[in-house]
């Protein structure tokens, strides 16, 4: 019988530091060729509309889990060896890519097209009027939902224990490989995962209620 | 002198909807021409035909010596020539009225910020506004924000102004302020075309009347024919509307 030491506390905090690394890596990369395929999926050409379409269809059709395993796998079999850490992070950034755009694509489109043919009657171009004129009032818009998608973006990261990247989950898997206490380690990694989790989702409702209350006065 | 303004044959379709249906007509600079008629017949349409909002399937427009039909023309080198004010304001709302104004001074003629600011409190004061430059717009009736509206439009220094029921949305007495402000725009000088339901202000204002009916260019006269009309149509549109 094994019991729980600070040793193991400080492996799964070390287990959730790159939890959380990993989450802001998915977030950070997703969140640029997030913003790339609102602009294809947005454009006013054709073929880029169907391409991006496309694109977001088949990420949102398959797992994140098989992403992760082609990812990994795949580099490997390629002959592209990487860590786990950019396997993982290169598998989330194109998982959240497609999510994201997704998201900012219909909070940009909830703008009124008014407001986009104002700005290009002031001879504005396309680009500036929707730096200048739409993104800031969708921003209001889709802040909730972006970062109630984080929620479940560092949730997802658990996946990324599957191919071996020493995140939190498998970080609690380690340990009780060795202590066999399963209700306690991975209890204290779902307070952990919960203790980064619960502000994110209590931000989103605030910013989600201060929304709906600007709409009302309005 | 050229015509300011000069659409010939201009047909557009919306689908198999044909809502021009070859439309003529020409505005010289200076004239303020009223574009009447009733809903549907197709005023809206012509009016964003002339700055490239709609592209046409057939016939010319030319305004100030910009072939607008042309698909290689740049709408932006269009657009700076003709200012519009639309029927819902379409200010920015995230933006004070001064940045509203001072938007496209700054991005598309490269002012700098001052630069920028002295021109928008000209325009401002030239719509009895001064005042409200650092305000949001949602902090002004709706008169006065159709009066920055203008003013953002003016402050392009546009050759042509193109106005789309401006005061459709407006109570009688918000009403006449912005009219006031476009008569004052009218005697400066200013090339306007004025879609309007205002039969009073068309007739103070107008050099010239064009009467649209189911996407024909009806009648044609100067603002006598709001009095005297020729065809049945406008007559009865006249009757109609009072
Ligand atoms: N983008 C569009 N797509 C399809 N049909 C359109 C479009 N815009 C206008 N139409 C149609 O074209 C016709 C003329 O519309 P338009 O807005 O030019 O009329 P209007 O004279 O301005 O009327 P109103 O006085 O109601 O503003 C209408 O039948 C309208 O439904
Ligand atoms: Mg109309």
């Amino acid at each position: 019988m094994g019991d729980f030491s600070s040793g193991h506390m400080i492996y799964l905090l070390n287990g959730l530091m790159w939890t959380v690394l990993l989450s802001m890596l998915a977030m950070l990369l997703g969140g640029i060729a997030g913003f790339a395929v609102m602009l294809a999926r947005i454009s006013q050409r054709r073929w880029l509309r169907r391409i991006s379409l496309g694109y977001v269809q088949i990420v949102q059709g398959t797992p994140l889990l098989i992403q992760m395993f082609l990812m990994y796998f795949g580099l490997g079999v390629a002959g592209i060896e990487v860590p786990a850490l950019v396997a993982a992070a290169l598998a989330m950034m194109i998982y959240s890519s497609a999510y994201l755009g997704e998201i900012w694509r219909g909070s940009v489109l909830s703008i009124d097209n008014t407001q986009f043919e104002a700005a290009e009657t002031l001879a504005l171009t396309r680009w500036q009027s929707l730096v200048d004129v739409i993104l800031p009032q969708a921003l209001r818009i889709a802040t909730p939902p972006t970062v109630g998608f984080t929620v479940q973006l560092v949730k997802n990261t658990s996946l990324a224990s599957v191919v071996g990247f020493l995140e939190l989950t498998r970080s609690a898997q380690v340990i009780n490989n060795s202590l066999f206490e399963p209700f306690l380690v991975f209890g204290i990694a779902a307070v952990l995962y919960f203790a980064v989790c619960y502000p994110l989702s209590l931000w989103s409702r605030i910013l989600e209620r201060k929304l709906n209350a600007g709409r009302r006065q309005a | 002198m050229p015509a300011a303004v000069k659409l010939e044959n201009v047909v557009k379709r919306f689908g198999a909807l044909e809502v021009l249906k070859g439309i003529s007509f020409d505005i010289e600079a200076g004239q303020v021409v009223a574009l009447i008629g009733a809903s549907g017949s197709g005023k809206s349409t012509a009016l964003r035909c002339i700055n490239r909002l709609e592209q046409i399937q057939s016939g010319t427009i030319e305004v100030c010596g910009h072939r607008v039909e042309d698909p290689a023309l740049d709408p932006r080198s269009l657009r700076q020539d003709v200012g519009m004010v639309f029927q819902s304001y379409n200010l920015f709302p995230h933006m004070t009225v001064g940045e509203n104004v001072m938007l496209a001074l700054k991005r598309v003629k490269r002012m700098d910020r001052s630069a920028a600011r002295k021109v928008a409190e000209r325009v401002l004061r030239q719509v009895g506004l001064a005042e409200k430059i650092d305000n949001y717009p949602e902090q002004l009736s709706g008169g006065q924000q159709q009066r920055v509206a203008i003013a953002r439009s003016l402050a392009m220094a546009p050759k042509v102004m193109l106005f789309d029921e401006v005061t459709s949305a407006l109570d009688p007495k918000l009403t006449g302020e912005v009219l006031r402000v476009m008569e004052d725009l009218a005697k400066a000088g200013m090339t306007m075309v004025v879609v309007t339901h205002e039969m009073a202000f068309a007739r103070r204002a107008a050099d010239k009347v064009i009467f649209m009916h189911q996407g024909h260019v009806h009648e044609v006269g100067d603002a006598s024919i709001l009095t005297t009309p020729e065809t049945p149509e406008l007559r009865e549109f006249l009757d109609h509307d009072l």
